[in-house]
């Protein structure tokens, strides 16, 4: 192939040399952008890379004298550990009940939430709700967490409405086996259903206006054009949203079960996550805990990519 | 075009006006609880059953004192301040950085490094792994661990990118005509267009890291001196282990304004961002709805 010069001293159509002269050139010419770049994918390599490459820790007895290295190999033995131990049932129990509830619960919520809110006119109140609405959003997960603590400690305000309502004591509902699940999912509903409107309200308000209109004209009602213009216009985005969220169910984090949980409700609050940081951080278990991990890493991006797959059937586009 | 009130609609007004003052309430009310408690008489406080709505007895400022007293709070609340402003310089400057590098679209091997960072999106080592690179890296009981891991990531790197390609090339060249180096584009050029997605993106770390109190439990096991504001909430509020004692206050009132000193802590540490949260409103709204956009 002839090589051909191009104006600014680059060539064209060289081969392998004349790619090599190009880049050696866009580099000099570039050296900012070039070291610029360097920083970003030494920093993605540091604490996203090395940390991948932690993952062999999980087939081996892990010693942090030693490093990944000169511990010793021990094949899937961890995996064999956990899935033969006497947690694994309760763990994967907990982690897919809390996820699927926190889904059924808080999927839903947001969209009847700005439904509902569409409906007014009056603009002041519509956004003095709003407002409010999105105030839980703002209190950390330390003290939301906190509240809910002494909300449903025995004598707490929610405690106390759950027995005037059963007739019974006012119990630590927290410890309770039954509504300890619910409690976590109540607590994400109460800080994040007006946050999770916003999206809605915004695809609400893009609505066609003369849709309505159109619809008027039929003779539709408030319901019908509901039901038939207002629901398929923001389909896209509970589609979206749905799948979106798909992809994260069996991720439930660790940070508000660390804070809500205690060993007294293990057996229906510990979740994967929880687990995985008790076994490393507390226990220093490293090889079984990075097992666990990347067992439910694994688990999270065969949902991710699945979804994704999904996605980009629907509509065209995906996140990757 | 006029429309007619009919009664089912009229119906379907008042309901859905008393579920959304309801669900307003819900939002409000535990909030309002929990100021109206910390100012009230802790033994009437501790037999009350219900939710407080105002003070009870009489306006009692004593946990205020017992917490304006507790040093610890203070000092964590100082390293919360000064992680978020370090943590979101870090991250402003870097993912600035990222976003203009990567939407040169001169680059060369631009998409294979897009996919190098995006693939992190997708799996990651986790927990303990990182955990075994801070401690590595000498990061463990230091503020290092606070604030530099999760400076930069995909998400915000990606929305930058996307604004930054939506700027006229044109602007950029005759700036380069005028003599302007990458720098100079980059901050004087690009940034101030990119205004809107720069402000999200800190209003997102900055809430982000306000709320953290992983990244401490997980790295700072022993310097408590270290703990921001949320580890210091939560040896308050869910682990019972503050410790109060000054030689201001007896021992016996602090266990019985127990109660009320943790809503007072509530208080102190919640209400400024419940304060200036409505002025920026709008920014989280236009956050969620580029992030949408972008996914």
């Amino acid at each position: 192939m002839k090589s051909q010069k191009l104006a600014g001293g680059y060539v064209k159509g060289g081969g392998w040399k004349g790619f090599w002269h190009n880049l050696g050139l866009d580099i000099r010419r570039n050296k900012v952008l070039y070291l610029f770049l360097s920083l970003i994918l030494l920093y993605f390599f540091i604490f996203n890379y090395i940390p991948m490459g932690g993952l062999l820790m999980a087939f081996q007895k892990y010693s942090p004298a030693k490093g990944i290295l000169g511990s010793r190999w021990v094949g899937m033995r961890n995996f064999v550990d956990f899935f033969s131990g006497p947690y694994v049932g309760r763990l994967i129990r907990n982690t897919v009940w809390i996820g699927v509830l926190d889904l059924v619960v808080n999927f839903p919520a947001p969209i009847i939430f700005a439904l509902l809110l569409n409906e007014i006119g009056q603009k002041h109140f519509k956004k003095i709700i709003q407002t409010v609405s999105y105030m839980p959003y703002f209190i950390s997960a330390v003290v939301a967490c906190g509240l809910v603590i002494s909300f449903t400690q025995a004598g707490g305000v929610i405690s106390n409405a759950v027995a005037f309502l059963h007739d019974g004591q006012s119990i630590n509902l927290l410890n309770d086996h039954g509504s300890f699940r619910m409690i976590y999912v109540l607590q994400n509903l109460w800080q994040g259903v007006g946050y999770g409107s916003i999206i809605y309200l915004a695809a609400l308000s893009g609505v066609d206006q003369e849709l309505y209109d159109a619809a008027r004209m039929d003779g539709a009602g408030r319901w019908k054009q509901t039901l038939h213009v207002t629901i398929p216009g923001i389909m896209p985005t509970i589609i979206m949203m749905f799948i979106l969220r798909m992809g994260v169910v069996f991720s439930v984090g660790a940070d508000k079960i660390l804070l809500l949980y205690n060993p007294a409700n293990y057996e229906v609050a510990d979740v994967i996550n929880t687990y995985v940081f008790r076994m490393g951080v507390t226990q220093q278990d490293y090889g079984l805990s990075t097992a666990v991990g990347l067992f439910n890493s694994i688990i999270g991006t065969i949902m991710l990519l699945s979804s994704n797959k999904i996605l980009k059937k629907l509509t065209g586009t995906g996140m990757f | 075009m006029k429309y007619k009130l009919k009664f089912s609609r009229v119906l379907f007004l008042t309901v859905d006006v008393v579920a959304l003052l309801g669900i307003g309430f819900v939002c409000l009310a535990p909030i309002w609880h929990v100021v109206m408690a910390s100012v009230s008489d802790p033994t009437v406080l501790g037999s009350t059953r219900g939710l407080v709505f105002y003070p009870l007895k009489r306006v009692d400022t004593t946990a205020y004192h017992i917490i304006l007293q507790y040093k610890k709070l203070w000092v964590s609340y100082g390293n919360t301040i000064l992680y978020i402003i370090v943590h979101c310089g870090l991250t402003g400057v870097f993912t600035t950085i990222a976003g203009y590098v990567l939407s040169r679209k001169r680059l060369y091997f631009r998409n294979g490094f897009m996919m190098i960072i995006s693939f992190t999106m997708l799996f990651n080592g986790g927990m303990i792994p990182t955990y075994i690179l801070i401690r590595k890296l000498g990061m463990i009981d230091t503020p290092f661990a606070i604030v530099v891991p999760g400076m930069l990531n995909v998400f915000n790197i990606l929305i930058m990118r996307t604004s930054m390609e939506g700027i006229p090339v044109e602007l950029e060249e005759s700036a380069r005509m005028d003599g302007a180096g990458e720098l100079t584009i980059m901050w004087k050029i690009i940034l101030p267009l990119c205004k809107t997605t720069f402000a999200v993106i800190m209003l997102f770390t900055a809430v982000a890291k306000w709320n953290d109190y992983m990244s401490a439990l997980l790295y700072l096991p022993t310097r408590t001196d270290l703990y921001p504001l949320q580890m210091v909430l939560r040896q308050i509020l869910i682990t019972s282990t503050a410790d109060y004692t000054n030689a201001a206050t007896m021992a016996n009132t602090i266990s019985i304004y127990k109660k009320s000193v943790e809503y007072a802590a509530i208080v102190v540490s919640t209400l400024p961002i419940l304060c200036i949260y409505p002025f920026i409103q709008k920014y989280f709204v236009t956050g969620v709805t580029i992030g949408a956009v972008k996914s």
